[in-house]
């Protein structure tokens, strides 16, 4: 089909004319269920209390029915997906690692130098050939990760992408104005700071080591992994330091 | 393809909104949306560049309008007619077509944390060597395919300095489109903010593409 042809526009060929109608009927299914959802700030809520499904719903769930009466995909393997998604692979395991980071000066090297091996001794492997990057913030170097083209993610440390990292403000602007995109999220950097922009362009990922926040010196790992945000490690937010500790 | 996808230094798409204590998913459909992509992706019919490059095509004003979600479900869909996993007719009807046959899973329950952390299963490739060296000037070429392309708008033309070379890759712009694995570098390239956004942008500020050899020149 067109997708794989890419010298040939939409006009050209019958199939693309049958593509474009179907396009057209999904947007119009999606545009009423997105109108409560898109983007989605706020209004979840009467999303996951609707009474009458969306249309997108009942499209998304016939999509499923056909595919298991095809026997094209089995119903339990998609349930245990989504439970790694939403409980397994998360933010919680990139927070691990900075914690041993911070604790574990040695381990801090093998995971900048050797970023494959640190993971696995963390029992965490990198996937789909996707290679992890780490990144070390600094007094003189912030690091800030985007996909501009599409979401590429360090999703085996981090999980999903927020909605945010996936929307058309964040991945129009972080290139372009960072310390403009920092600033809403109540980051400010002083003026001679480096940043650094890492757009995730092919096959690597990025995850940023933030710096560690004072007041913590004593801290085991778990206590230090409990501070580590997701935004800290996309680099939106620093870590902040433990409230009643001197900063 | 210089389409709506490709938003790096973009205006005017507003402010961002970062939504505290966010789940995961917001609706059960985009979970099932997500997973059956997954999931239908052990059927092989497609690569994740492909994947990319089924959501790089649907017109911008429908891209913008649409939630992340919706474009995997348009994009799951034209990717499973153009595999020959389902037809439209089917989709519409959401019922098998009459007599056709029933297919056994590749991906079972039990094969799904394997799944997740496994690799692609191919080594790999090695060769051929670099075209570039580190610390080198080089300038990202001024390419416009209609196709996939993991090179930006924004840095085409541009100057700046290998910083790595992360090894041997296969060519995602290729691959996409089922034209062959391509094997090639990708550099780890460091763009001063001001070579690419001029004045206006701090001088000590710097971006970083990683970019296969085809996407890079030597500058003099």
């Amino acid at each position: 089909m067109g997708n794989n042809q890419p010298s040939k526009g939409l006009e050209e060929s019958p199939m693309a004319t049958t593509r474009r109608g179907f396009l057209k009927t999904a947007v119009t299914a999606a545009g009423a269920a997105a109108a409560g959802n898109t983007m989605a700030h706020g209004q979840e809520q009467d999303h996951e209390h609707q009474v009458v499904p969306s249309e997108l719903t009942l499209r998304v769930k016939s999509l499923e029915s056909l595919l298991v009466e095809k026997g094209l995909v089995d119903r339990a393997a998609l349930d245990v997906l989504v439970d790694a998604y939403e409980n397994k692979i998360g933010p919680r395991n990139g927070a691990k690692i900075v914690a041993k980071a911070w604790a574990d000066p040695a381990y801090k090297q093998r995971l900048l130098t050797e970023t494959g091996s640190a993971l696995a001794e963390l029992g965490m492997g990198s996937q789909q050939g996707e290679t992890l990057q780490v990144v070390e913030n600094s007094s003189q170097v912030h690091n800030l990760v985007v996909c501009t083209l599409c979401s590429c993610y360090p999703w085996q440390v981090l999980g999903l992408p927020p909605v945010w990292y996936k929307s058309a403000p964040y991945r129009s602007r972080a290139v372009i104005d960072p310390r403009g995109v920092l600033r809403e999220f109540g980051t400010e950097l002083p003026e001679d700071v480096e940043v650094r922009v890492w757009d995730s362009t092919a096959e690597l990922r990025y995850l940023v080591l933030p710096e560690r926040p004072p007041g913590t010196e004593n801290w085991s790992e778990e206590e230090l992994a409990a501070l580590v945000s997701r935004d800290s490690m996309v680099g939106v937010a620093k870590v902040m330091p433990p409230q009643g500790a001197s900063a | 393809m210089n389409g709506i996808h490709d938003m790096g230094g973009m205006h005017g798409m507003g402010p961002i909104h970062h939504e505290k204590n966010e789940p995961v998913f917001h609706a059960p459909w985009e979970a099932r949306v997500y997973v059956m992509h997954r999931a239908m992706g052990s059927w092989r019919k497609w690569n994740g560049h492909a994947s990319r490059h089924a959501k790089e095509v649907i017109p911008p004003a429908e891209y913008l309008r649409m939630s992340y979600y919706e474009r995997w479900f348009t994009a799951l869909i034209e990717l499973m007619i153009s595999g020959g996993l389902v037809t439209r007719a089917e989709v519409e009807s959401g019922r098998p077509a009459p007599g056709s046959a029933t297919a056994t899973p590749p991906l079972t329950a039990a094969e799904v944390p394997a799944y997740l952390t496994g690799s692609s299963g191919r080594p790999r490739p090695t060769v051929p060597a670099p075209r570039f060296r580190v610390g080198q000037s080089v300038r990202a070429r001024n390419l416009h395919p209609t196709g996939h392309t993991r090179l930006p708008r924004y840095a085409r033309g541009r100057q700046g300095t290998i910083q790595r070379d992360y090894g041997v890759f296969e060519f995602a712009d290729t691959l996409a489109h089922g034209l062959g694995a391509n094997p090639q570098h990708i550099y780890s390239v460091r763009f001063t903010a001001r070579e690419l956004w001029g004045e206006q942008a701090r001088p000590q500020d710097t971006v970083y593409l990683d970019l296969y050899d085809d996407h890079l020149e030597a500058a003099s």
